[in-house]
């Protein structure tokens, strides 16, 4: 139900806390999130660290929907959290662009 | 449809070999295959009967195809059954035992028998070798031997090629009295030279053998069995056991009572079959294929090869054009390595050799036109796996002609590919095994590409890359794709650099964005953002709009990433300089930032490890230097020695050079890899400027010598003498133009020291140097417009380029 989504999502702040094709890292009730914004405006949120060793996806090179870990250039689908190349896929998280900007997030779903 | 019948006469290596080819290509389901052979047993390894007389070795040891294989690969042998007839009208072969097989197909490979020179008194009255008298040939032969050798017998060879030799070793271990006698001037006439045979008898008469060289053999003396020999200069020998290894014969009776074409062999085209009978093949010792006859066994398995492609049906136009002969073998202990051409045969050719009597050791090299054309190792045979590659495929040698013969303070010769074990690490970086390669390729992958993003071999340091190429080579038989896209400057656009830089010319395209949009279909990969980022400011000095998420984070915050997220912060220090004040300011914020690590650099440089994102901007702006870009594909450093001032061997000032490249070269921020330059003040090289991407050695009278394409990381390389310039000013030009060369032409990630050999020398010293293709006045312009371009990264301290573009983490609104 869109209401219920509504009550668990979380406000990050504006979508141009990101710079156009790079990712940042948000703290979200304890958690620490990468939140990342492409060219084409889309925006996606992942887990923040890389499964291989730990690197800081948010740092990583995003093209699309793929973002690559800068330490080891391991690959994941930011919309579904498959590998594209590495071990292992990642945790994705449900997030939107309100009309003005405001990126809103769901831990849970 | 029905089977056909492949008949095969001729059970040795050659026959055996390209049976095993024909079944490995499903030949099962197509012939029922017949085999003749001469002798009583399945295939041996006829190689290896020297080790059987020196008694280093059993028969069970030798055998390749023992009888049962036959059985069980549903072969009919007829073992023991000479074919002495072919009716090529009836195909049909025919035995002396009377045992007639039709065919479709043949193939004879007859191979050949032990030469009996014309020589008086070898033969009996009836026409059989005098008892006493061996051919080296066969077990029976082997077996004669054996049982004829005995302590004190005394024994000659006749033949002072490689089988002779190896007979007079076996006798020896038998406790003979063994002697060679040579027609020849030296010892292995077919693989040596004069000098490398004679101290190869050096080494057989240390070891016990009698050598007798230029000795014509008239008679062999005796009535009932060998007594004697006598020889054309009218001396004598006492002899018990002679062997006679005087060369080969090939069998080729049967192919000239059938009809066939037969000069010293059966006569074959390319598809190893007979010019004058569509349906009879001929391999092995048996054949002569464009003039050659091969006693050899590696040319025999290109030959089966070729033979069971064509005759399956496989590939059709399967052809085998000539081997080239290069050998390894081991004579008496001694080890040698022959290829090619053992004396220099026309005036260009340039011999390059080297001997060490005492240790046994000769090397000699014929190379023409920078490639190697013949060749002799003897003694240290540590360099033959390469130099053997090198003379197969006729590529071009290193222009350091004393690496060709020695290890010069590199590292170690690697094993063969053959030798390498399966767990064995191919690519350290991310852990990939010889054996992991191999399962990649059997999992499908035919093209390096494929194999290095299936295992991530050659990914890491990219040093491997070279050896995973040949690893996945050699697991695919030499059977290996390449993958276009190899040559490709980045995988999303089908453009070698040079097209890629003249496409991004001609539509303007000036921020990366753009070029995915005009010429990758608009799909941006994110691994081709920063080579074409480094591409595009390299093209468009000043105007190049740089949309920061296409440089690497290491660029985008001026700062080598660590492991754990964290960065490192080196400060300038042109030369490996600095003033106490620095120092002091240096020391003063790594206190208050914490620094957890601090360590003097390979550049001569001070590095603070460990330091949070956000605090890089407060503690650059502590310690107040510029930055020392020690983070990208970019001009590094310059490091120095001491030069002048202080020091007492001191040619020229190599501190204030460095310091003067570092203030300009600084501002080439991009490049396809790092480059790093040092300076020296005396050939003593303190500074360690000759294995720098570009490195200057003060010779004196104010010149320096410039050295390009050194290295000194997991590939090491002592860079190439570019020329000898006078002045600083020269030094300053000449290498910005090599560098400016270098970030136009090289691939992303080709580091100079692959780049310089890759172009050539002489190739980058007449466009630099001589300004061949008239490009300095450009070169000159570009490096300019990017020192006017420079600003120091590390001003983004006070005016950050994007939104939190040094947060670690942002708080969330709610």
């Amino acid at each position: 139900m869109p209401g219920d989504t509504l009550t668990r999502e979380h406000v990050l702040g504006n979508v141009d806390e990101i710079p156009v094709g790079e990712g940042r890292n948000f703290e979200v009730a304890g958690r620490t999130v990468a939140v990342f914004r492409n060219h084409a405006g889309e925006v996606f949120a992942s887990q923040a660290d890389c499964p291989h060793l730990g690197g800081p996806l948010a740092d990583g090179m995003l093209g699309g929907s793929t973002i690559m870990c800068p330490l080891h250039d391991r690959m994941f689908d930011l919309r579904t959290g498959s590998v594209l190349v590495g071990e292992c896929g990642i945790t994705v998280y449900p997030i939107r662009k309100a009309e003005d900007g405001t990126l809103l997030l769901s831990l849970d779903g | 449809m029905a089977k056909q019948k492949l008949v095969v006469i001729g059970n040795g290596m050659a026959g055996a070999r390209a049976v095993e080819e024909v079944l490995a290509r499903g030949g099962a389901e197509m012939f029922d295959i017949v085999m003749f052979g001469d002798e009583p047993h399945g295939n041996y390894n006829r190689i290896m009967l020297s080790n059987i007389l020196s008694g280093q070795q059993t028969y069970d040891e030798i055998f390749l195809n023992p009888l049962p294989w036959y059985a069980e690969n549903g072969i009919t042998l007829h073992a023991g059954e000479r074919v002495t007839e072919i009716d090529r009208f009836a195909k049909v072969v025919t035995s002396a035992g009377g045992v007639k097989e039709h065919y479709d197909v043949l193939l004879i490979s007859t191979g050949s028998r032990a030469f009996m020179p014309p020589i008086p008194g070898l033969h009996t009255a009836g026409g059989t070798l005098k008892p006493g008298v061996f051919g080296f040939r066969t077990i029976e032969d082997t077996n004669g031997m054996v049982a004829a050798a005995a302590p004190g017998v005394k024994a000659v060879v006749i033949g002072g090629g490689l089988l002779g030799l190896e007979a007079a070793r076996g006798l020896l271990n038998h406790g003979c009295d063994s002697t060679v006698v040579h027609l020849g001037g030296h010892l292995m006439d077919a693989q040596l030279d004069a000098t490398g045979g004679a101290m190869l008898r050096t080494a057989m008469e240390r070891m016990g053998v009698r050598v007798l060289l230029s000795k014509s053999t008239t008679e062999v003396l005796g009535e009932d069995k060998v007594t004697g020999l006598t020889f054309k200069d009218g001396e004598t020998i006492d002899c018990d056991l002679l062997v006679v290894a005087a060369g080969i014969r090939p069998n080729a009776e049967i192919g000239t009572r059938a009809g066939l074409t037969v000069e010293r062999a059966i006569v074959v085209d390319n598809h190893m079959r007979s010019v004058d009978d569509p349906s009879v093949y001929v391999v092995g010792e048996c054949a002569q294929h464009r003039g050659m006859v091969y006693g050899l066994v590696a040319p025999l398995w290109d030959q089966a090869k070729v033979f069971a492609d064509h005759v399956t049906g496989r590939n059709r136009d399967a052809a085998y054009h000539g081997s080239k002969l290069a050998t390894k073998l081991k004579v008496m202990g001694v080890e040698l390595a022959s290829m090619g051409i053992t004396m220099p045969k026309e005036e260009r050719d340039e011999v390059i050799q080297f001997m060490e009597p005492k240790k046994g050791t000769y090397k000699k090299l014929i190379v023409r036109e920078g490639r190697l054309v013949g060749g002799i190792l003897m003694g240290d045979i540590s360099k033959a796996a390469f130099l053997m590659q090198a003379f197969d495929r006729d590529s071009p040698l290193p222009d350091e002609r004393l690496s060709l013969l020695f290890d010069l303070g590199a590292p170690p010769q690697k094993v063969t590919l053959d030798e390498m074990p399966a767990e064995a690490q191919v690519c350290n970086c991310n852990g990939v095994s010889k054996a992991a390669i191999g399962t990649a390729v059997a999992g499908g992958c035919k093209t390096v590409t494929a194999v290095m993003n299936a295992t991530r071999a050659g990914k890491g340091c990219g040093s491997c890359k070279g050896l995973v190429g040949d690893v996945v080579a050699w697991f695919l038989g030499g059977a290996v794709e390449e993958d276009p896209s190899v040559h490709w400057y980045v995988p999303c656009i089908p453009m070698k650099k040079q097209e890629l830089v003249a496409a991004i010319r001609e539509q303007e395209l000036k921020s990366v964005s753009a070029v995915f949009r005009a010429l990758a279909g608009g799909v941006e990969d994110p691994a081709s953002k920063i080579p074409l980022a480094s591409l595009l400011n390299t093209i468009w000095p000043g105007e190049y709009v740089d949309e920061r998420d296409a440089r690497f984070i290491n660029d985008r915050v001026h700062g080598n990433i660590q492991k754990d997220g964290t960065f490192s912060v080196v400060p300038e220090m042109a030369g490996g300089l600095c003033t106490p004040e620095e120092l002091v300011r240096i020391a003063n914020a790594a206190v208050k930032y914490k620094v957890p690590l601090v360590k003097l650099t390979g550049g001569q440089r001070i590095d603070l490890v460990g330091v949070k994102k956000e605090d890089l901007p407060g503690i650059w702006r502590d310690i107040g230097m510029p930055a020392g870009h020690a983070w990208g594909k970019s001009y590094r450093t310059c490091k120095s020695c001491i030069g002048i001032d202080y020091c007492r061997f001191g040619l020229g000032d190599s501190m204030g050079l460095a310091t003067r490249i570092e203030k300009t070269f600084r501002a080439l921020s991009d490049s396809p890899g790092k480059m790093k330059l040092g300076t020296t003040g005396c050939p003593r090289n303190c500074s360690e400027a000759l294995i720098k991407d570009v490195g200057m050695v003060a010779v004196g009278d104010g010149k320096w010598e410039i050295y390009i394409g050194g290295a000194g990381g997991a590939h090491v390389r002592k860079g190439d003498l570019l020329c000898t310039v006078e002045g600083e000013d020269e030094v300053m030009k000449v290498i910005g133009r090599f560098m400016q060369f270098y970030r136009e032409d090289a691939k992303y990630k080709e580091r100079t020291y692959t780049w310089v050999p890759r172009i050539g020398l002489e190739r980058i010293r007449a466009v630099v140097v001589d300004d061949s293709e008239g490009w300095c006045e450009r070169f000159d312009r570009e490096i300019e417009a990017a020192i006017a371009a420079y600003r120091d990264p590390w001003l983004d301290r006070d005016a950050p380029k994007t939104a939190n573009q040094f947060a670690s983490l942002i708080p969330a609104e709610g």
